[in-house]
């Protein structure tokens, strides 16, 4: 079976997410054809992509490609894709956009959240976790291509070996609906400041803890266990934190010693941030939160009455 | 103007969730609700009429059983003037490519110029609907929008990705797909839901939206779910019950045990 990884970058740095797809791929057998596209893209680079396990990286490049939006890449990848007998994603944003479009575009089946891969015969079976990852699904697929999109962090970007891969330029036709989203501006993450992957505690808060106002309230947690503030994706997008301060599948992945989730659901792009921590204690109102499936202590309760409280407690055994 | 706010039926939050192991469906027998993702994309689409836009129509569009009536009521009383439900036998069991061309051709029939969809759907986790729609209307797509201006026949986009945020723009008619940061979702007051009831809700059929009943459903499913089983055995976590901040002191006593403080 060939199967084709389309391996997004970020200005030449490759996504850890693709890398490990195609790690996925080349563990499945069969030809591993990876597929990267941008602008002004070098041969060499592309050619690294066989440490990854690619045997041949088509390169597609053109000013179409250069703003990194996915519409575009649809456009390009859909002729290489109906060659193949797979076709897999690493967890992204973009790749996610890339990977259902080209599912619409040739009426392919699309397995989303991808954990585990293999081959039966020549076809793919893709398992997800599902239902709050309560239960595991496998599907199989009528067809082909078989459009597999990963879980972040679901596979690992180790490199297998230093081999260069083949490197095949190709053309692309894109089409003036695909090229009519631009990209106008772009925010990237301010540097600087507290890295969050390196701490051994984090004390985490999503909208549960209600508004920006109450941030005083986790930082006076963290300080007294000795780690740092996180934060989840809304929080993020509202506005109260920055970025850089953000665990889950687009933001950081994190793994403390002990991971205190403050007002989280435990909803699934935050917890492929944080599920390899140590000891989770999660603090929400709502019993049902997902967040209580996978947390090692779970206090139902308002984490604006608890945390204060916690805090105090804390500092005052360590004194 | 015309908008077109995609909603979906999902079991409601509290209801226990299970996959039928006879038909490998999920099964939709218990209490359900609209998918809370969707609300930010009808609060995102008042928005722009509260805005000053010209919005001549709000309207939300639906496929499911016919149960989802009921989800498309609230859609209602949240602010969309009418609801279109496409419900038909031969829809159930589509895939994500079957849902997708199936929504499309509603879609394309309702002709708005903006199409919102919420970022995802709380019962099957994926969050690709939207740009599958998109490739199918041959429409520019901007996702997981956490900011959104709307003007001149235009769209102005901010959307983040790995590496911060993308603003993207793009000419209408555009489809988007809202994160459930983008605004706080107002909820219905009495009078809205009573409102509600004479606002029309028409039922469509598969036939009816020129869809291709060998492409949806089980036949026209591409990915096929070929057994259910339970997820490696993990022990459970501890769990207590707060009241008034009286759970600290076992919490301060499991983090010593634990050798944190």
């Amino acid at each position: 079976m060939r199967t084709l990884v389309y391996v997004h970058h970020d200005d030449g740095e490759f996504a850890p997410n693709s890398l490990g797809a195609l790690v996925a791929a080349a563990g499945l057998g069969g030809e591993t054809v990876a597929f990267v596209a941008g602008r002004g893209l070098d041969d060499g680079w592309a050619a690294g992509l066989g440490a990854y396990g690619a045997s041949k990286v088509l390169v597609a490049d053109d000013a179409a490609f250069a703003d990194g939006l996915p519409q575009p890449l649809v456009d390009a990848l859909e002729p290489h894709a109906r060659e193949a007998g797979a076709a897999l994603f690493g967890a992204g944003v973009v790749s996610a956009d890339v990977a259902a479009g080209l599912a619409a575009r040739l009426g392919a089946g699309i397995a989303c959240e991808a954990t585990e891969l293999r081959v039966e015969g020549d076809e793919l079976i893709a398992i997800r976790p599902a239902l709050g990852d309560t239960v595991m699904v496998e599907s199989t697929f009528a067809g082909t291509p078989a459009i597999a999109l990963a879980r972040a962090n679901a596979f690992a970007a180790e490199a297998t070996g230093s081999g260069q891969a083949a490197v095949e330029r190709v053309s692309a036709t894109v089409q003036d609906w695909s090229k009519a989203a631009t990209l106008a501006g772009r925010e990237e993450a301010e540097t600087g400041g507290v890295d969050i992957t390196e701490a051994d505690v984090l004390v985490a808060f999503g909208r549960g803890l209600g508004g920006p106002e109450n941030l005083p309230v986790v930082e006076q947690l963290a300080k007294a266990l000795g780690g740092e503030v996180a934060a989840t994706r809304a929080v993020v997008d509202a506005g109260w934190v920055p970025y850089s301060m953000q665990v889950g599948q687009t933001g950081k992945t994190v793994s403390p010693k002990l991971y205190v989730a403050c007002g989280i659901s435990g909803a699934i792009q935050h917890k492929v941030g944080m599920a390899n921590s140590g000891t989770i204690i999660a603090i929400n109102k709502d019993a049902n939160a997902p967040i209580f499936e996978f947390a090692d202590l779970g206090v139902v309760g308002d984490a604006l009455t608890v945390v204060p409280r916690l805090a105090e407690a804390i500092a005052a055994r360590r004194s | 103007m015309k908008i077109a706010v995609c909603v979906k039926e999902v079991p409601s939050a509290t209801s226990a969730k299970r996959i039928d192991p006879a038909t490998k469906r999920l099964d939709r027998s218990g209490d359900s609700e609209l998918n809370p993702f969707d609300t930010h994309g009808l609060e995102e689409a008042i928005r722009i009429r509260e805005g000053g836009q010209p919005v001549d129509e709000i309207v939300a569009v639906c496929m499911g059983p016919p149960s989802a009536q009921r989800p498309l009521a609230k859609a209602l009383a949240l602010g969309a003037d009418r609801a279109v439900l496409l419900t038909d036998d031969s829809l159930a069991g589509s895939d994500i490519v079957g849902t997708a061309r199936a929504l499309a051709a509603v879609l394309e029939k309702q002709d708005a110029e903006l199409v919102i969809l919420g970022q995802q759907a709380a019962d099957a986790d994926c969050y690709v609907m939207a740009a599958a729609v998109a490739d199918h209307l041959k429409r520019p797509l901007v996702t997981q929008v956490a900011h959104l201006e709307v003007g001149d026949g235009r769209i102005r986009a901010k959307r983040q990705t790995e590496h911060g945020y993308d603003v993207v723009e793009a000419p209408l008619p555009a489809v988007i797909s809202v994160s459930d940061a983008i605004n706080t979702a107002r909820l219905p007051s009495i009078k809205a839901i009573m409102g509600a009831k004479k606002k029309p809700l028409d039922t469509i059929s598969a036939a009816d939206a020129g869809i291709d009943a060998s492409q949806v459903g089980e036949t026209g499913a591409r990915s096929v779910v070929r057994s259910v089983s339970p997820p490696p055995a993990k022990e459970p976590g501890r769990r207590l019950e707060d009241a008034g901040g009286d759970s600290v002191p076992a919490v301060v006593e499991f983090l010593a045990e634990r050798g944190v403080v």
